[in-house]
């Protein structure tokens, strides 16, 4: 049962988190509207991955408040809309015994609820979700025994099997080589425009996933830009000078959006400039 | 239960070890994929608490009747379960410290109720190394109701703890309780142990949880295979050990153990024999 469709997906409102009183996240507000693809960037421990389980309800932040679809996060329990890829699922347990069946079948057992099996409708689902991702071959296959990408690609049908509206990955492309992370990212984008899916990507490399996002956000504790893509190409070098100090440019330049140079853009959202 | 009632003490003996050699490898697979094997060592001596000070209170307090003093086993290897984990949060960084300091108060208690109570040395022998012959009816009842129990709680949260056991981060994601799910995954940890005790001994407890999970994870290539094989090799080590000791008269618990060796060694000459095949062809 789905519930009443609400504008935003995810709304975070004055979120702050601290580590053993070493601040991580400083008063983050960031609202994101359903269908939309938000790559969210920033340099390591600038806190994308708190602000993903905040997001969450893996952790509780000291101030602010997170709602999922309209709803407080420790009042939501629709979970079976949402889809998570952490980034953990690059270094889980390569030694367990599971199939890539059994893994992608984990995804629905929160849906399925206690006392209750796999029936043959479940089985269908996964079976689809796992083609959904082009990895029909391998369902009876150990999933330690797959590459780094067909195994991301396993934990994604494990996070789409249930259907979700909301699909968050957490640095998802860590230890898969440049090819594959091409075709997860063309994969992604099909998710986003055919089914709609909201899509939440963390990430590092800004290069490669820029060509595919709709929106784009700069996290380093404070949330210095959340704008369109078109916006966040034009201000890019001021940002990742605000964002990674003023002699680091790790921009790949990308010449397909230069011709957006002249045109300011209106909604770019500055926050927190430093 | 009535039928119960009539068994000879070698069929009571039986039915007991059929009931643990399936429950043990059933929770041995989750315990060997959480890397946690090592806990039911930790257990089981703080079980050895619980019985003698189960015995303790028989003989110094009259006025409670006569108590099986597995079910003040049971609640020692709970109460020893639920610190485990607590211990495991406290020392996040030193995981393996808690199974030590659950191990040795356990000894440390139990060294000092045993130098308290009146019981012959037969008597702790069949609960340190295991023995048939000594599983009286009550102890069966005890067996037969822990083991309802314990496959009640599996069949309703068995998915619930295949999730948390392989990615627990994804698991809370998918709307799965962890806090509920890890009480009641050490509830079925005491259990398991406990009742294990009679039959194969507080020393050997460890074996039946471990040894025929190891051995099928040699070759299993699904979760699923896991226990199936494991609960083969379990039964197999269980009777096979019962038979032998029977007839030849000696340690029970020993003989079940040596089983189940005998079947882990087996199995990895198997599957390398298997691999060494494969890369020739």
């Amino acid at each position: 049962m789905k519930k009443e469709r609400h504008p935003l997906a995810i709304d975070v409102e004055g979120v702050s988190f601290a580590y053993n009183q070493r601040n991580v996240l400083e008063g983050i507000h960031l609202k994101i509207p359903q269908g939309s693809f938000l790559g969210i960037v920033g340099p390591n421990g600038s806190g994308k991955s708190t602000l993903i389980k905040s997001i969450l309800g893996l952790l509780k932040p000291n101030e602010g408040t997170v709602k999922l679809f309209g709803e407080e996060i420790n009042k939501f329990d629709s979970w079976s809309r949402i889809g998570f890829v952490s980034q953990k699922a690059n270094s889980f347990n390569s030694g367990f015994p599971a199939t890539v069946f059994e893994v992608v079948s984990m995804g629905l057992f929160g849906k399925i609820g206690l006392f209750r099996f796999m029936t043959k409708k479940y089985k269908q689902k996964v079976y689809e979700a796992v083609k959904q991702v082009g990895m029909e071959e391998y369902l009876s296959e150990n999933i330690g025994q797959l590459s780094g990408g067909q195994q991301q690609r396993v934990f994604i049908a494990r996070a789409l099997v249930s259907d979700p509206d909301l699909l968050i990955l957490d640095e998802p492309t860590v230890g898969v080589d440049a090819k594959s992370v091409r075709n997860f990212y063309t994969m992604l984008k099909k998710l986003n425009n055919e089914k709609g899916i909201t899509l939440v990507l963390v990430t590092h490399d800004i290069g490669a996933m820029s060509e595919y996002v709709t929106e784009v956000a700069c996290l380093n504790k404070c949330l210095h830009f959340h704008g369109n893509k078109e916006t966040f190409e034009n201000k890019k070098e001021e940002m990742m000078s605000a964002m990674y100090g003023h002699d680091v440019n790790l921009l790949e330049h990308n010449h397909e959006h230069d011709h957006h140079h002249h045109d300011h853009d209106h909604d770019d959202v500055w926050r927190d400039k430093q | 239960m009535e039928i119960l009632e009539q068994l000879t003490f070698l069929e009571r003996g039986v039915i007991a070890g059929i009931i643990i050699g399936f429950l043990s490898p059933l929770i041995g697979a989750f315990l060997l994929v959480r890397r946690m094997t090592i806990i039911s060592e930790g257990l089981s001596h703080i079980t050895l608490t619980g019985i003698t000070a189960g015995i303790f209170m028989s003989q110094s307090a009259f006025w409670l009747g006569p108590v099986n003093p597995l079910y003040t086993g049971l609640l020692f290897s709970l109460a020893g379960s639920l610190l485990v984990e607590k211990l495991r949060q406290i020392y996040k960084d030193f995981q393996e410290l808690a199974i030590p300091i659950i191990l040795s108060t356990g000894i440390g208690m139990s060294a000092i109720l045993i130098s308290l109570v009146q019981s012959s040395y037969t008597e702790w022998y069949s609960y340190l190394f295991g023995s048939i012959v000594t599983v009286t009816l009550s102890d069966l009842f005890f067996i037969v109701i822990t083991g309802i129990v314990t496959v009640v709680i599996l069949a309703g949260f068995y998915k619930e703890l295949l999730s948390i056991s392989f990615d627990q981060e994804f698991a809370v994601t998918s709307g799965i309780s962890v806090k509920k799910i890890n009480f009641l995954f050490s509830l079925l940890i005491a259990l398991v142990i406990t009742m294990s005790i009679k039959v194969v001994g507080i020393l050997l407890v460890g074996a039946m949880v471990t040894l025929p999970v190891a051995a099928s994870i040699q070759f299993a290539k699904s979760f699923r295979q896991v226990i199936f094989f494991g609960i083969l090799f379990g039964e197999i080590s269980v009777i096979g050990g019962i038979v032998t000791s029977y007839y030849l008269n000696i340690a029970t618990g020993g003989m079940i153990v040596v089983c189940g060796v005998t079947i882990l060694v087996v199995s990895i000459v198997v599957q390398r024999i298997i691999v060494r095949l494969r890369k020739t062809v």
